[in-house]
């Protein structure tokens, strides 16, 4: 599931956005995801093309022929039961939400979260991120409760270009994992 | 593992910035070769370049040196084996460089400018010294 989360961040980045936010919230019943950013929006006729996986805007990444992102995040949503809502306007931002229905057979696998974030973040540019994690106490794991920001991660490990920096910040998130 | 907080990783990342100048050469002069042969390291030369280490920092010095291992210097009988190459100073190779005396080493010859005259065992190959 991170995967479709990293898409949809990436989205939010690749939309000019000067502020990102990602919360992940998890309970026994459900995962629920929002991903909001103050980008350049979408008109009702994009958001509309946006759930057809053979439309892109062909300027973010040249010569690439589909955007797959919300399309299979939606596709895997309503397989697991779950739903989903994209409210955008034009010149103002976008917001993804979505909920996965964790009893569902066909709810994904959560997958690396501190890779996640370590994803997100790493996207280049200025813009400020803030992720919220949240994991009310389930039968397998402990609560979870914090908070990241961009720009703070940023100045404690020395930026994301270099390597080191890049393991010094999933040692960190990892240790933010654990019960 | 614990949760880390944004002032431990702050921390941590410095820590790592100092373990890694140690091993960077380019403009540092004064180079401290520990003998890391089987034969050092059976006499003990792990725990050597630790303290070697620790002194380094103790002193301050971790700036102007390059702290290395190499194999055996063929001096297995006076393991384990120093070499230090420092601009001024002779170059020189210490034996018998336990833990307790790589401290008395990085004070003597690398702070006092001395040499520490009862672990001297040999000079350096000849084709590596400046001449």
């Amino acid at each position: 599931m991170c995967d479709f989360i990293l898409d949809i961040v990436q989205n939010a980045v690749e939309a000019g956005a000067g502020r990102v936010s990602l919360d992940l919230v998890e309970d026994d019943a459900a995962l629920r995801v929002t991903v909001e950013d103050d980008g350049r929006g979408m008109s009702p006729e994009e958001r509309r093309r946006a759930l057809d996986p053979f439309y892109t805007d062909g300027t973010k990444h040249r010569g690439r022929k589909v955007g797959l992102g919300i399309p299979f995040l939606v596709q895997a949503v309503e397989q697991a039961g779950g739903r989903w809502s994209i409210d955008s306007e034009k010149g103002k931002g976008s917001r993804v939400s979505f909920v996965f229905p964790k009893g569902n057979v066909d709810c994904p696998p959560l997958g690396d979260v501190p890779g996640l974030f370590v994803s997100a973040l790493c996207f280049p540019g200025s813009h400020e991120m803030a992720i919220r994690r949240r994991r009310t106490k389930t039968a397998g794991a402990a609560a979870l409760d914090y908070e990241l920001g961009r720009g703070e991660i940023a100045e404690a490990v020395g930026g994301f270009e270099r390597g080191s920096s890049l393991a010094l910040l999933r040692e960190y998130l990892e240790s933010q994992e654990t019960d | 593992m614990a949760k880390m907080t944004l002032e431990q990783l702050r921390k941590l990342r410095e820590e790592k910035r100092q373990e890694l100048s140690r091993r960077e050469v380019e403009g540092k002069e004064i180079q401290l070769i520990v003998g890391m042969g089987t034969c050092g390291i059976a006499a003990g030369a792990k725990q050597t370049f630790d303290a070697i280490v620790d002194a380094v920092k103790e002193f301050g010095l971790g700036e102007e040196i390059v702290i290395r291992q190499t194999g055996c210097m063929g001096l297995c009988y006076v393991e384990p084996t120093v070499e230090v190459v420092a601009p001024g100073m002779p170059a020189v190779i210490y034996g018998k460089m336990t833990s307790d005396t790589a401290r008395d080493l990085v004070r003597k010859h690398l702070v006092e400018h001395k040499l520490l005259d009862s672990h001297i065992y040999d000079r350096p190959a000849v084709d590596i010294i400046k001449k």
